[in-house]
């Protein structure tokens, strides 16, 4: 549970999932991973910036830039005023931001969640908006 | 405790409830969302078995005995609705698909109709958008004007000014006979004396009142009175409106089809008396008779017994969430029904009701479709737990212990 100490990685969190068993366990480290998420300019938490489909205040931009090979990349910068919400993002963060849009397409966010245990919050009917958000990420990828 | 708490075998009843012996994550359920939709009992799920099963057939149409027997069930559940209400007459009860499209007849057919230019309708801040969002359609057709009526800072009726407000031009109160979200009882029966004096008339919005306090319409004076079923224990899709006679005679239909007409040409059609002329169409059949057996079910355990039982389950939890350090009651009125609204700073209700959740324990998270309020309480979102007659002392011990675990995880 290094969650607050530098980058965790997907295979880090698989890990780290996999051997927490117990939902407070697994609640706890999803609020530490929430600590973890690069902050998000108050100015950009706008109307223009929220993602729809949440009972909390959700905010999300993606900036492009170009990797070393020139292709075009996206960065996820996001935030939410609830901490479980937040722990969400920082997960779909490590998921997708800083990849090629090329790749984010193609990602299988929905198989990653289920092996994190995590595929329950990504019902459409879950007011947290893990869904929504995870839509909003490929639409940016794909614009 | 009184006489009337100890008679209620709260135990007992919830044996009645199939659902509340289910687990959710492994947990007992605690289901405390009953103001958003409350359980149904045995009784009225074999209600509506039973008429499906043996005495099923559209209603006011056939001449052969099942339709016959579907008509008299439909209209004694009109006649259950009214003595619950105590209507004078049945003809009064109109039948309607919830709370929200009661509140939507009166908008289209009372206000749409009657209202002119500058005419104002005067609704409460705390209001829920089912009794707010009909006035605001009605006032954009007419050109009437939506006028918030304040609640103070404990979440009740601004009385001084609200009869401030009241003048000439305002022709309709709207209020809510209990807040869903801050659980304050409303003073009905004044508002309607102060709006009726003033010349206007007053429309509540029973959907909690009729589950959480003793509803007399005659006795409230209340012009319309609107109630959803779902609520009470009885099943969704039905409704009810009561309507003074003398003003539904004078109201246009609000949908066209069968049922509601008196005589039809292709040139024109005329109405029949009400109730008929506000139900066009098959109505919820089933669904009355279910509402009914809700309503009886309500009245065997006794209205007086089940609010006493509520507000002791109701008292306790206010105790032990109000010991739990930085938790803010939103909603501290003197009469309040088994509505706990809460916010506590830096937690997000989403927060707290996702991990209640996990301990099986159901609680509602946001603006409960009540924003206006919301903006005027101060707090973005709250989490509400709402009451039951089969709600314990111990769910409310559950409720506390649960959202003192989930500040500990939150902080």
């Amino acid at each position: 549970m290094d969650a607050t100490e530098g980058r965790v990685e997907l295979d880090d969190l698989r890990e780290t999932f996999g051997f927490l068993d117990d939902w407070e366990e697994r609640y706890a480290y999803i609020i530490e991973l929430g600590k973890t998420l690069p902050p998000m300019d108050e100015a950009l938490k706008t109307e223009a910036t929220k993602v729809r489909g949440c009972t909390s205040q959700v905010w999300m931009i993606g900036r492009e830039f170009a990797d070393g090979q020139g292709r075009p990349c996206l960065e996820i910068v996001a935030d939410s005023d609830a901490h479980i919400v937040r722990g969400l993002i920082r997960i779909l963060h490590i998921l997708y931001s800083g990849r090629p849009k090329a790749e984010i397409a193609a990602l299988p966010a929905e198989t990653f969640l289920h092996d994190l245990g995590l595929d329950q919050h990504l019902s459409p009917s879950r007011r947290n908006g893990l869904f929504s958000m995870v839509e909003r990420i490929r639409a940016l990828a794909a614009a | 405790m009184d006489g009337a708490t100890r008679t209620f075998d709260v135990m007992a009843v919830r044996r009645d409830f199939p659902i509340l012996a289910t687990q959710v994550h492994g947990k007992p359920l605690v289901f405390l969302d009953n103001a958003a939709s409350a359980q149904k009992p045995e009784a009225v799920l074999q209600a509506m078995d039973a008429m499906y099963r043996t005495s099923y057939a559209n209603v006011h149409r056939g001449i052969y005995a099942l339709s016959d027997a579907a008509t008299t069930r439909y209209e004694a559940a009109r006649e259950t609705v009214r003595r619950f209400l105590n209507a004078a007459s049945a003809d009064e009860i109109v039948f309607t698909s919830g709370g929200t499209d009661a509140l939507n007849l009166v908008a289209r057919c009372y206000a749409q109709a009657f209202l002119k230019p500058g005419d104002e309708i005067l609704v409460t801040e705390s209001e829920h958008h089912s009794n707010l969002v009909p006035w605001q359609m009605a006032a954009m057709a007419t050109g009437a004007v939506v006028r918030p009526i304040p609640v103070t800072d404990a979440g009740e009726f601004d009385f001084a000014a609200f009869t401030a407000m009241l003048g000439p031009k305002v022709k309709l109160v709207a209020v809510a006979h209990m807040s869903n979200v801050l659980g304050t009882i409303m003073p009905v029966k004044r508002i309607a004396a102060a709006a009726h004096a003033a010349g206007a008339k007053i429309v509540v919005d029973g959907c909690q009142g009729a589950v959480h306090c003793r509803v007399d319409v005659r006795d409230l004076d209340a012009d319309f009175y609107a109630i959803t079923g779902h609520k009470i224990y009885g099943p969704t899709g039905i409704g009810a409106l009561y309507g003074k006679r003398e003003i539904l005679e004078t109201l246009p239909p609000y949908k066209g089809g069968g049922d509601m007409i008196e005589t039809v040409t292709f040139e024109r059609s005329t109405w029949a008396e009400p109730p008929a002329r506000f139900e066009a169409g098959t109505p919820m059949i089933v669904e009355a008779v279910g509402l009914a057996a809700a309503i009886d079910y309500v009245e065997a355990l006794g209205v007086e017994a089940i609010h006493a039982h509520e507000a002791d389950v109701l008292e306790h939890a206010t105790a032990l969430l109000a010991r739990i350090p930085g938790l803010r009651i939103i909603g501290t009125a003197q009469e309040k029904g088994g509505v706990i609204s809460f916010a506590v700073d830096g937690a997000h209700p989403s927060d707290i009701a996702t991990l209640l959740d996990q301990r099986g324990i159901a609680v509602r998270a946001g603006h409960h479709c009540a924003q206006p309020l919301m903006v005027r309480m101060g707090v973005s979102a709250t989490t509400r737990a709402s009451f039951a007659l089969y709600s314990t002392r111990a769910e409310a011990e559950a409720l506390a212990a649960g959202v003192e675990r989930a500040l500990a995880l939150l902080r």
